[in-house]
């Protein structure tokens, strides 16, 4: 995104050639990406186009056959702590243990990040995300919007600088959706930069700086947003060759 | 307090706090000891072999069963709803994932073993007074070892369709060098032997401690990484 005086923001995450193959099928060929502070970009493609696969690359989940990931400039091979510190991930699973109320699953999160007062911090995350009545639950006692929720209230909890979104709006009611909306609007605003996987294109067109299409393991395009949604859906369907 | 430290003690913390709650593990592997010693118990013929000769091999294979069960939950739990992920994610060194999964480990193994050990002695009634803290401290150098290499196999099994069959496999082999030393040294303590016919195994035992719980350390990354 340009700054006032017109020159480009730091990339907070770049991605260079990233390749992945899962036995002969090769899901990624060569993508790259780059992500400025404010940037919001919307992945879309058809199932098996490898947005997925891209996003656990770019959290250092998964590690590509080739090319690099970068996270405000440190790469984030191997140990690369540090380099993981600013990211969060909402992933289609909650990442949240069953075994522990929503309260404990967040003040741990909050003890491997380093965060004071973890106790504390879980609760005012439970309760600016509408959970705190439901705080001493387990997340198998919850609704699957509910657990959304604790989901998301997790991956904001450290303050990440690059959020990195997997159909976040799965299972959410519109109040919660809209509350979700708003929330990740002010962080772009403060200078997160953003990636959110979705076929369900509508909920994020708002947000979005940028739209990109994987298909075929490739970009087939990764533009500035323009104009409303209904303008780039043919467009959409035309290059997923639907 | 090293930051590792501290980390790692504070996934160990995560874990017996889930543990405490659903008490799955724990539970089953107490149960699953004190059956394999009732089996073991009435299956034996005493006039035949004396309890105290026969002992250390029931009580050896008892821990080490049991020890199985327990390890099997320890990235299971993990695997639910991808809580492993989040893990990964977190700016927290590879090795000190791997020792908090490990201090856990310790404490449901070493729980269960400190259940068991009672058990044992009311079954076989074996006396145990003067080989107590010895018997203590093989225990605890045995299970370092077998439950450093359970946690890894653990890790790498959790990702296959058959964990709870594959952990076994990969596992046993490699408990038998503790286990045949930590049979040799109980043999000698119930038998009141003096400590020196003990030093070869009890190094042979701190030195597959060293090596394995270094070893596994170093390599839980690649065993994590997908």
């Amino acid at each position: 995104m340009p700054s006032s005086d017109g020159a480009e923001s730091p990339a907070l995450l770049e991605a260079r050639g990233l390749r992945r193959s899962f036995g002969g099928l090769r899901v990624l060929r060569g993508v790259d990406l780059t992500v400025r502070a404010g940037e919001a970009v919307v992945v879309a493609g058809p199932n098996g186009a490898g947005k997925t696969t891209l996003l656990r690359l770019l959290a250092g989940l998964m590690r590509p056959e080739a090319g690099e990931v970068r996270v405000l400039g440190r790469p984030l091979r191997g140990d690369g702590e540090e380099a993981r510190r600013p990211i969060g991930f909402v992933s289609h699973q909650s990442l949240l243990y069953d075994d522990l109320t929503l309260a404990q699953n967040l003040a741990f999160t909050a003890r491997l990040y380093g965060l004071p007062r973890p106790a504390d911090v879980a609760r005012a995350a439970l309760e600016s995300a509408g959970l705190a009545a439901r705080a001493d639950d387990a997340p198998r006692r919850l609704s699957r919007g509910l657990i959304q929720r604790a989901a998301i209230a997790r991956a904001l909890l450290h303050q990440p600088r690059v959020l990195l979104l997997d159909e976040p709006f799965t299972a959410l009611d519109a109040t919660a959706a809209e509350r979700l909306r708003e929330a990740l609007a002010g962080r772009l605003a403060a200078g997160l930069g953003m990636v959110v996987v979705t076929h369900r294109l509508g909920e994020v067109w708002g947000l979005a700086t940028r739209v990109a299409v994987l298909s075929e393991g490739r970009w087939a395009c990764d533009e500035p947003r323009r104009g409303p949604l209904e303008t780039f859906l043919p467009r959409y369907l035309g290059l997923v060759g639907a | 307090m090293p930051e590792a430290l501290r980390l790692a003690l504070a996934i160990a913390a995560k874990d017996v706090r889930a543990e405490l709650r659903s008490r799955t593990a724990l539970l089953s592997a107490v149960v699953f000891a004190a059956l394999v010693l009732v089996v073991f118990n009435f299956a034996r013929d005493p006039t035949a072999i004396a309890a105290v000769d026969l002992a250390p091999s029931v009580l050896w294979v008892t821990f080490a069963l049991a020890a199985m069960v327990a390890l099997n939950r320890a990235f299971t739990v993990e695997r639910e709803n991808g809580a492993l992920d989040a893990l990964l994610l977190a700016p927290v060194p590879r090795g000190a994932v791997f020792l908090g999964k490990l201090l856990a480990n310790l404490a449901f193994v070493g729980t269960v073993e400190a259940v068991t050990l009672p058990l044992f002695v009311l079954f076989f009634n074996v006396d145990l007074g003067h080989a107590l803290p010895g018997i203590l401290g093989v225990t605890a150098l045995a299970t370092i070892g077998f439950v450093a290499v359970g946690t890894i196999f653990s890790a790498m099994a959790v990702r296959t369709r058959f964990a709870e069959l594959l952990l076994p496999v990969l596992l046993l082999p490699f408990m038998v060098p503790p286990l045949i030393g930590a049979v040799q040294v109980t043999s000698r303590l119930l038998a009141d032997r003096p400590l020196s016919e003990m030093l070869g195994w009890l190094r042979l035992l701190a030195l597959y401690d060293v090596v394995f719980v270094t070893l596994c350390t170093m390599v839980f990354a690649s065993v994590v990484d997908e």
